[in-house]
């Protein structure tokens, strides 16, 4: 029995990884939910806005670098933050003027926009693609540990390290911050309440003088805010690569199922379940287990449920059982 | 209708290679490499080194009292075994070439062996193909290639471990046909010389992150890390994720992992760590160079050149020393001409070999790549050992 290199191991290899991807995913879900909340269709376009917020991003640090602009310790590509979200939600808008108010007017089917929102993702995708190229891009700097593993293994003398890197820690302080905001405006300010209101019952919102299209285009603002801010945070915690945010569109769409569509709580709640579900089984346990096992016992296999190739087959699993058993997710969402 | 079709085709197909068949003096060579697909920056270059080869014979005039030697390319396409079967048959039925040089690609070479090399008999010398799997090819004797087997580099690296007191790796691989064949083949050697595998795992490559693969890898655990991956695919994210995680601190890197990127993203993080790639010290490498500077070859500092050099030499001194240019008569003498004993000969001094022989002597070549055929005809392999010193990729020694 060794209880604590046991919780350091677990520590080390899923709680602090798996905190820092739920983070990331919690924020990617709740643009999701605002769109569906809000303007009522699935955003399939989600992964790509992210993508092409990040690549902005990118290309600001990149510029910040060549004119030795550095932010110390911490990874300039915060620095570019503004410039990528503003370039995004330049984008959005544009994308809603030309594409969706036309099938807003229309009062189209949500499935319709559904389809829709397909043809926007893979001209995003192109448009990405076309001005970053298809390949890996690495764009974090500064310094990359809290605490390395090697640093505390000397530190504690202990036979576990953990390590804790700078850009989890920032994850993990940007979605708290970008969180409380976000709960802050819906549910304080005015043009929050009237967000709300329009999602609760477009008519009655409109009888009581609200406007949709601003009510639209602050929806669309945040949500290039929230898409950028979780595209970077996951690009300096990764790497960035168009197609992974192509990928990343079923773990994210997964957590806002799994919350509750249209819940804001649930996006965040769902974003955890989703990444400690992925990590946790996908985990191999036998160092674990042999730590909390007797002395000298340690498992013949490596207790790993499934193969880290299943990773995504995790979050769809997860998606059919909760649709096929609670549709309206785990904090009352709308139903789908 | 139809039968009068395919009669009229038949006959014209015979005609043809009649007709090909009807020139004394020309002795036709195919070269067959994938000019399309995954690997068609490589492949020209080690075309033109072949031809080289042929070019240098030709302008001898030794060759059967004389003869030339006249390439016909033809395209492998690397990954499509059927469009290169096709291009094969072609060579053999309607060009009537006397060798083939190729293929490249490991998954196209055995296709190619099985469907038209061994029906019709040709004799087939490959410079590329590493697959393990080519070893045990039913080939009549009919199959050499002038590259060492992944399973030599399994070897190699299995012995280079052991040197160091390295007793236990875990072992993950690109999901492929080159990192599962790399990977089988380490983990047999290793196990034969005393070491343990802990873990055996594929990795996909492209991936954004690869800490999940690392903690599984981690949960095994090993005094080393062996990486059979690319060097510009998933193999740096697997190295920078155990990096991070503290899980593995050296690494075994194989070929695919070793070129100057490594310098540049890690640098002294990865100190200690060791690593293989073919190579060898022999002058014959500085010869070829030289020749192929001269030549003004395009990409000849690219891999495989000398090989695609020494694989077609071998199939024309094998010609010359049989006295025929049948593959059934000279598939006998490839092995002869490749080993020793013999005079030593080096890329540049084919038309001495051509003399030596037909004088009835015997030769050993050496070639560009230091050749010397084992087991059922392929290189025996020379192998640089690296060690990453202070961030840099540094040549312990040649093995």
């Amino acid at each position: 029995m060794d209880l604590l290199h046991a919780f350091l191991t677990l520590a080390n290899f899923v709680l602090v990884p798996a905190i820092a991807y739920g983070s990331q995913l919690a924020i990617g879900a709740l643009g999701v939910t605002l769109i569906y909340g809000i303007l009522r269709f699935s955003n399939f376009a989600h992964g790509d806005t992210m993508a092409f917020g990040t690549m902005v991003v990118v290309l600001v640090t990149w510029w910040f670098q060549s004119m030795g602009i550095h932010l110390g310790p911490l990874p300039t590509a915060l620095l570019a933050l503004p410039v990528g979200i503003a370039a995004c939600a330049a984008l959005v808008l544009v994308t809603d003027r030309a594409v969706y108010r036309f099938y807003r007017a229309q009062k189209a089917k949500p499935v319709i926009l559904v389809i829709v929102s397909m043809g926007v993702m893979f001209i995003m995708n192109s448009l990405v693609r076309f001005i970053i190229g298809p390949d890996e891009q690495r764009f974090a700097d500064g310094e990359r540990f809290i605490l390395s593993a090697r640093d505390f293994k000397a530190m504690t003398g202990l036979d576990e390290g953990l390590t804790i890197k700078t850009t989890q820690g920032i994850t993990v302080i940007t979605a708290v911050v970008v969180v409380a905001a976000l709960f802050w405006f819906l549910n304080k300010t005015r043009t929050g309440k009237s967000m709300r209101a329009y999602s609760d019952n477009e008519d009655l919102a409109l009888l009581s003088g609200i406007n949709p299209e601003r009510v639209v285009v602050i929806t669309w603002l945040i949500v290039a805010a929230l898409a950028t801010v979780a595209g970077t945070l996951y690009g300096l915690d990764k790497s960035f690569k168009p197609f992974t945010y192509f990928q990343l569109l079923l773990p994210i769409f997964a957590s806002a199922i799994v919350g509750g569509l249209g819940n804001p709580l649930g996006a965040i709640a769902g974003g955890f379940v989703i990444a400690f579900s992925e990590v946790t089984v996908t985990y191999a346990w036998k160092k674990v287990l042999a730590y909390l096992g007797p002395e000298g016992w340690s498992p013949d296999g490596l207790v790993q449920l499934l193969s880290t190739d299943y990773k995504f087959a995790v979050s769809f699993a997860i998606l059919l059982v909760v649709l096929l058993f609670k549709p309206t997710g785990l904090f009352k969402g709308k139903s789908v | 209708m139809k039968k009068f079709l395919m009669a009229t085709a038949a006959t014209a197909l015979m005609a043809g290679s009649a007709f090909a068949g009807s020139h004394g003096n020309e002795v036709k060579l195919g070269v067959i490499l994938g000019f399309t697909g995954p690997i068609e920056s490589l492949t020209p270059a080690m075309a033109a080194g072949a031809e080289l080869a042929m070019a240098e014979v030709s302008a001898s005039g030794k060759l059967m009292g004389g003869a030339k030697v006249t390439p016909v390319r033809a395209d492998s396409t690397c990954v499509d075994a059927g469009a290169a079967t096709a291009a094969a048959e072609r060579l053999i039925t309607s060009e009537g070439v006397k060798g083939i040089m190729g293929a490249d690609c490991s998954g196209v070479t055995g296709a190619i062996l099985a469907n038209v090399a061994v029906p019709n008999g040709v004799v087939m010398i490959s410079p590329s193909a590493t697959s393990p799997a080519l070893t045990a090819a039913e080939d009549n004797g009919l199959f050499f290639r002038t590259a060492p087997s992944d399973a030599r580099q399994g070897q190699v690296l299995a012995d280079v471990l052991m040197e160091k007191g390295i007793k236990s790796v875990a072992v993950t691989y690109t999901n492929n046909d080159y990192g599962k064949g790399l990977a089988d083949s380490f983990a047999a050697a290793y196990a034969a010389v005393g070491g343990t595998v802990t873990t055996t795992a594929a990795h996909e490559d492209g991936k954004a992150d690869y800490s999940a693969e690392v903690g599984a890898l981690a949960a095994a655990g090993g005094d080393a890390l062996v990486v059979a991956g690319y060097v510009d695919q998933g193999g740096p994210g697997i190295i920078r994720a155990s990096l991070d995680a503290g899980a593995f601190e050296t690494f075994v890197l194989p070929d695919g992992m070793i070129g100057g990127a490594l310098e540049t993203t890690f640098g002294a993080e990865i100190n200690g760590s060791i690593g293989t790639v073919p190579g060898t010290e022999s002058e014959g490498a500085t010869m070829m160079a030289k020749m192929i500077a001269d030549a003004g070859i395009a990409g000849g500092d690219g891999p495989y050149v000398g090989e695609s050099y020494d694989a077609a030499a071998l199939i024309l001194l094998a010609m010359q020393a049989a006295g025929s240019t049948e593959p059934g008569d000279y598939k006998a003498k490839v092995m002869d001409v490749a080993n020793a004993p013999g005079e030593k000969i080096y890329p540049g001094e084919l038309a001495k070999a051509l003399e030596i022989l037909a004088g009835g002597g015997d030769i050993d070549y050496v070639g560009a790549t230091a050749v010397e055929l084992i087991g059922p005809g392929e290189a025996a392999g020379g192998y640089r050992e690296i060690e990453i010193k202070d961030g840099k990729l540094t040549t312990v020694k040649y093995r």
